[in-house]
């Protein structure tokens, strides 16, 4: 149901993942099973829109074949693109669907055009997302230099600056997103009221106790606040979302193909939300990226939505650089 | 955005003050009579003889109940899952007005128990269309329920 919100509120493309952890979105019922994803290709190619499979976590030795199995169905089914992280993955796709796009995933980790015109001359990759290290220089930087299309998160949660290689919920649950499609799994995520507050465990550890009325997080280690010489604070990250609506004019200057809103394990409100604020300001920067500015009642919108208290441009502008 | 009046409390404490099973078993034969011919068809398994509790804060309501192939069935036992939040914010859920996530980190709702389960019955609803939803719905609770959409 996102995928047709997210359509009917003015995606140009929607990502969606099969039904197991083969993507790192492998939540108990999210994601299409391939009667579903082929009823979602249609609802969006009835309309002109793409739909891209999130293939981005690394396959294990024991189920390789479920990987592979998962590249065959999305050549079948004729999705627009895969997104790889997985290089060995990558290989098998260009040798046996010759004529299926790929996309490198963020969880790739390519930040130099260096690596991305690597994945370009291997394997033939025609769209890279960058993860969100790079300020907007560098990011320029990757895009003058690669004949690849690049792709830019805009709008959702941060993740600790190690995009791809964090094992950090691997360390409480010995699950992560690389490996089992998933960040802090469900079954190990306790929320307790207690007399203190709000409690956030990650099987079993304490992540966070939040107090009356203040804002909760996602309970992920890398946003917890931990005890560390003394003083309890967020050691690791604060909990802020991540919103460039501000940078809109000058991304979509530099040649970026596509803005990237998280989306994937939101409910259908909030896709609504969202995408509707964003084609609005991609359509305003289009028509007068001069006398664009982010209108307070979009602001307002994607602020209510926002993970924690506050939202950040990230590390996209860093005007001390 | 929908405007609804709080529950005034005097009420709220005397419907408190009821015992929980005619109100489980009340919810359970309505949403049987209304809503099962609409939901029958989701893929109910994963969620099927667990127990569930929602509790309307500000009704001083608390429906508790299982899922079986058969449709809603009052239940006493410990819930596995609870969920709690206004009878608003339940409409502004139910209407997809709001996010739950955007509920639940502003902790306007609050979910207790098997976080596992929760995610799975968020994930079951948000896969629902509504448009489907309404045409299997009857008339009268089709109307109200497009109102509440549309307002």
């Amino acid at each position: 149901m996102s995928l047709k919100t997210a359509i009917d509120n003015g995606a140009d493309a929607v990502y969606m993942g099969f039904r197991d952890n083969t993507n790192a979105r492998a939540f108990p019922g999210l994601n299409f099973d391939e009667a579903q994803a082929a009823e979602g290709l249609r609802y969006a190619h009835d309309r002109g829109r793409k739909v891209l499979l999130a293939l981005n976590t690394y396959p294990q030795t024991d189920t390789w074949s479920r990987w592979t199995g998962a590249v065959d169905r999305a050549a079948k089914l004729g999705m627009d693109a895969v997104i790889l992280a997985d290089a060995g993955l990558m290989r098998y796709a260009v040798k046996n669907h010759p004529q299926l796009r790929l996309h490198l995933s963020v969880q790739g980790s390519a930040t130099s055009y260096e690596a991305v015109n690597f994945y370009r001359e291997h394997f033939g990759i025609q769209r890279a997302v960058l993860p969100r290290v790079l300020s907007l220089p560098q990011v320029e930087n990757v895009v003058k230099n690669t004949p690849v299309e690049i792709e830019l998160f805009g709008f959702g949660g941060l993740c600790v600056m190690v995009e791809g290689r964090c094992l950090l919920s691997s360390y409480c649950t010995g699950e992560s997103p690389n490996s089992a499609g998933v960040c802090s799994p469900a079954k190990a995520v306790q929320w307790k009221e207690t007399p203190a507050g709000l409690e956030s465990r990650l099987n079993g550890v304490l992540l966070d106790r939040y107090g009356k009325d203040e804002k909760a997080g996602y309970p992920t280690l890398c946003k917890g606040r931990f005890e560390v010489g003394g003083e309890t604070y967020y050691a690791i990250e604060e909990p802020t979302s991540l919103n460039t609506l501000d940078l809109l004019p000058e991304m979509l200057k530099m040649g970026i193909a596509a803005i990237k809103i998280e989306g994937r394990q939101r409910s259908p409100a909030y896709v609504a939300q969202v995408t509707k604020v964003w084609r609005a300001a991609i359509d305003a920067v289009k028509k007068n990226a001069a006398g664009f500015t982010p209108t307070p009642a979009w602001m307002a919108e994607l602020n209510k939505l926002s993970e924690g208290q506050s939202h950040t441009l990230g590390a996209y502008h860093r005007p001390w650089k | 955005m929908l405007n609804l009046p709080v529950f005034p409390p005097l009420l709220a404490s005397l419907v408190n003050k009821l015992p929980a099973t005619p109100p489980s078993l009340m919810f359970s034969l309505a949403a049987n009579q209304l809503l099962w011919p609409a939901l029958k068809a989701l893929d109910w398994q994963p969620l099927s003889g667990r127990r569930y509790a929602i509790r309307v804060k500000d009704l001083g309501l608390n429906l508790r109940f299982t899922v079986t192939p058969r449709g809603f069935s009052p239940d006493s036992g410990t819930p596995d899952l609870t969920i709690s939040a206004t009878a608003r914010d339940f409409l502004l859920l139910l209407s997809r007005k709001e996010d739950p996530d955007t509920l639940f980190f502003s902790r306007r709702l609050v979910s207790e128990g098997d976080t596992e389960l929760g995610l799975t019955v968020k994930n079951l609803l948000d896969a629902l269309d509504p448009e489907a939803m309404l045409r299997r719905l009857p008339l009268p609770l089709a109307w109200v329920a497009q109102r509440l959409m549309a307002a």
